[in-house]
């Protein structure tokens, strides 16, 4: 077995004893915050993990990467990955009882980069990620209206057609592009703050001000709804949607496998990608919840629960999505080849009902041959089934563009919805409360912000902060930025720092000292599988990951999708290169979060250099106070 | 020169009820409607269902017409049997329980519904109803918080009376609880008799 510990001198000081441990319990019953009871641990857990990348992003990796076997990578490294990790962080937040900046400042002095890392790292996601919240509000308040906004084209000015712009792609695109986002043609062009979006906007941080205004005493009430509410909705949509014409063919082109792409490497690399963000790994707020728990919490049942419920999110979503895409598809193929028949009936007018799908190809060939001139005049659109099932499904463009026309033509389309944009929000909000804690608990750790102050003004501050700085996505180029955020600011950072966390516990705290802090706090070791995933194999698939990534990214250019009416392909989206001084953005979001963890190990050194060369410290450093009445020194 | 407006048909494919036969009385029926939309033109109102010629009939259902004036020596202009239609396009279409796109008439385009505009968007609405709950929730938990900690500062002042602080405590000497040391209140020492039970009763 590999023996390798680095040195940590002051490790014990540093952190509480198991003995002390039952003891630190009973006195932080009052002062610390604990769960009501262990359903709201969690679904809060639970509904961190579970956001809208299940929604959004699985189904599109799941479709495009070989069907059914995408699950093959997926759960393997769902286990090989996923799960260590998923295990670690719990345990270390529930041994040492502190946030993210409290357990590494504790596991070694120099490691507190970490947890800085991870604090910035969870600004910038709260940062966008709660837009894109704003925006499924502004479409939830849009959704009481029927005939659904995004439905129809608007008129233009006389009246005598509709605006060009919708003409040309349709309303979904145009709602979304010129009702909602009002988008500029470049990330240049800022524009002004639309004030639509604003209202949505601030909404959207009141909302999760009133849910996190005193920490997970709130939260923890707020979490059953949130965590429950979108597994409802999604049992709702399924029914709904097996029930409609089309979805069996979306499940099938979803889950027909293709053995050949798991000789891809991309495949294994996306799988490990996916896998690792959406667990919500190193944001630190998991590490904090844990910390919240009882010491004889049994973490391993725990994050067992937690990473299945996930991947089972992830497999159900992914259903419930493609039967809607499919019954999509079906009705545009549908529609589609309706254009065509009537072109054709029109073109030799031919009786009602005599051409239909399936001897179109006959009466095609037949008109062709009475009349080959006139055949060649006329346009005949090509209707593809599979074009149609694979067109632009992830993200935004999912959500906003395709499920909203799916939905338009369900019967009782405004209640629909309604259910959807609910349940994308509550996905959203409760990720936002694991990102949240993931800020406050680290602020309030480096005594940033006086802990006199009570901890409604705390949470009251950073909401306003972020959404005052949240302003720069209302403006017209606003969907530029938070695209640019979501691909380096919640990518690469994050998988260093997740290298640097199992890195910390298993060599600089020590993976003995770690299984004997969980055999006390649960009953048993961890057994052979965990200390070979710990040891090895999760911080090397971690180290793997990060350098595809890094070569891949490093390699492209730096381009991005614009909506330009004035493109000659519209409404496709023109693929336009970054200007310059988005490399320094991209520098900033994902360079700096990486380099403070070396650099403030560098700092702590050089000011230890110093100190020594300062005073003579030759007593040990551990403070002592007097002890009267068995009082702990805390 | 005859100007000739062309009109195609479809069938309705919805419920196959509707689905109805195209022979010479529809044909009637139809000849009436235009001579109906040209009588309401001023100038017109002598048009009669003989000036109403259709040509060209084909199983799809598709003609070209034309309407001549009441001396049946020309026939009159596209573009004014055009806006007269145009005028009339609903009772048309409703005649035939068609709408604008299963009746089509070649070069006249169906004028476009205006859309309802509510006085108030409706998602401001929403907005507002939203919000206004959020801001009662906020003030309400602020001042359970703010009524919280002033519950707690009058708290601690009491117990600041109390010497000893080992109330609070669970403190240990030499392994035995110091709680009979409390100071609240005597405790009763069950070992000693009370008063009351050294007297039997009478």
């Amino acid at each position: 077995m590999v023996r390798l510990v680095l040195p940590n001198p002051g490790l014990e000081a540093r952190t509480p004893s198991l003995g002390q441990l039952e003891y630190i319990e009973e006195e932080e019953r009052s002062s610390r915050p604990k769960w009501d009871n262990k359903a709201q641990y969690m679904l809060t857990c639970v509904g961190f993990c579970v956001g809208l990348g299940n929604v959004w992003r699985f189904p599109y990796l799941c479709q495009s990467h070989g069907g059914g076997a995408f699950m093959i990578p997926f759960l393997i490294l769902l286990v090989l990955e996923g799960i260590p990790l998923l295990y670690l962080e719990f345990a270390i937040g529930q041994r040492l009882r502190k946030g993210s900046v409290g357990v590494w400042s504790a596991i070694h002095p120099a490691l507190k980069g970490v947890g800085i890392a991870s604090m910035f790292v969870s600004f910038m996601v709260s940062l966008y990620y709660n837009t894109i919240i704003a925006w499924v509000m502004w479409y939830f308040f849009n959704s009481f209206q029927d005939p659904l906004p995004w439905s129809q084209c608007p008129l233009n000015a006389n009246q005598t057609g509709y605006v060009e712009e919708c003409a040309r792609s349709s309303p979904v695109d145009y709602f979304w592009y010129r009702e909602t986002l009002n988008i500029s043609t470049s990330i240049n062009a800022s524009g002004s703050v639309q004030w639509w979006i604003l209202l949505s906007l601030t909404c959207a941080w009141s909302v999760l001000y009133v849910c996190v205004i005193r920490g997970i005493e709130t939260t923890g009430k707020a979490v059953y709804i949130t965590s429950t509410l979108p597994y409802i909705v999604l049992t709702i949509f399924l029914i709904r949607g097996l029930t409609l014409k089309g979805a069996t063919s979306g499940i099938v082109f979803l889950f027909t496998p293709n053995v050949t792409e798991l000789a891809n490497p991309v495949t294994w690399l996306d799988a490990g990608a996916q896998v690792f963000y959406s667990f919500s790994l190193a944001f630190g707020g998991l590490i904090s919840f844990s910390s919240y728990n009882s010491v004889h919490n049994n973490c391993e049942m725990d994050s067992l629960i937690v990473s299945v419920i996930n991947g089972f999110t992830s497999v159900y979503a992914a259903t419930v999505v493609y039967s809607i895409i499919g019954f999509r598809a079906t009705e545009r193929f549908d529609d589609c080849f309706s254009t065509n028949i009537l072109t054709l009936i029109n073109g030799f007018d031919l009786p009602e009902g005599n051409v239909t799908q399936e001897n179109f190809a006959e009466m095609q060939q037949w008109c062709n041959a009475s009349d080959p001139a006139a055949y060649a005049e006329l346009k005949f659109h090509t209707c593809d089934m599979k074009s149609f099932l694979s067109e632009g499904v992830e993200g935004t463009g999912l959500a906003f563009i395709v499920f909203t026309e799916a939905i338009t033509k369900m019967p009782l389309s405004p209640l629909w919805a309604v259910l959807f944009f609910i349940m994308l929000f509550c996905l959203g909000l409760s990720s936002m409360f694991g990102n949240m804690e993931g800020v406050l608990i680290p602020l309030q750790d480096l005594n940033v912000l006086p802990r006199k102050w009570p901890k409604e003004l705390l949470t009251g501050l950073i909401c306003l902060g972020t959404y005052l700085i949240a302003f720069i996505f209302t403006l017209n180029s606003g969907q530029y930025w938070l695209s640019l955020l979501d691909s380096y600011a919640g990518s690469i950072p994050l998988l260093i720092i997740a290298f640097f966390e199992m890195f910390s516990v298993v060599y600089v705290y020590g993976v003995d000292r770690f299984n004997r802090d969980i055999e006390f706090m649960i009953g048993h070791k961890p057994n052979l599988f965990w200390q070979v995933m710990w040891r090895v194999v999760s911080p090397l698939l971690m180290l793997v990951i990060f350098l595809f990534f890094l070569v891949i990214e490093v390699n492209e250019d730096l381009i991005y999708s614009v909506w330009d009416p004035a493109y000659e392909e519209f409404p496709k989206s023109k693929k336009v290169k970054y200007p310059p001084w988005v490399y320094a953005v991209v520098v900033l979001v994902a360079g700096v979060p990486c380099l403070i963890i070396p650099g403030f190990a560098v700092y702590k050194l050089i000011r230890n250099r110093c100190r020594r060369r300062g005073d003579r410290q030759g007593l040990v450093s551990a403070p002592s106070s007097a002890s009267v009445n068995g009082d702990l020194r805390s | 020169m005859r100007q000739n407006n062309s009109i195609t048909q479809e069938t309705q494919e919805g419920p196959r009820l509707r689905k109805y036969a195209w022979d010479t009385n529809e044909e009637y029926l139809f000849k009436a409607m235009v001579a109906f939309s040209m009588r309401k033109v001023p100038n017109r109102e002598t048009t009669e269902i003989s000036h109403v010629l259709l040509c060209n009939v084909t199983q799809r259902v598709s003609f070209w017409f034309v309407v001549t004036d009441p001396s049946k020596t020309h026939t009159l202009p596209a573009v004014e049997i055009q806006s007269a239609i145009r005028m009339n396009r609903n009772r048309i279409n409703n005649a035939f329980f068609l709408n604008d796109q299963t009746l089509e008439f070649l070069r006249i385009p169906s004028t476009l519904a205006p859309p309802t505009d509510p006085p108030v968007p409706i998602w401001i609405i929403i907005f507002g109803v939203i919000f206004c709950i959020v801001i009662v929730a906020t003030m309400l938990l602020i001042l359970s918080g703010i009524q919280q900690h002033r519950r707690k500062n009058e708290g601690p002042s009491e117990m600041e009376d109390t010497e000893d602080k080992c109330e609070n405590t669970i403190t240990v000497e030499n392994g035995i609880p110091c709680d009979p040391l409390d100071m609240k209140g005597g405790h009763i020492n069950d070992a000693f008799m009370t008063e009351d039970e050294r007297l039997t009763p009478l």
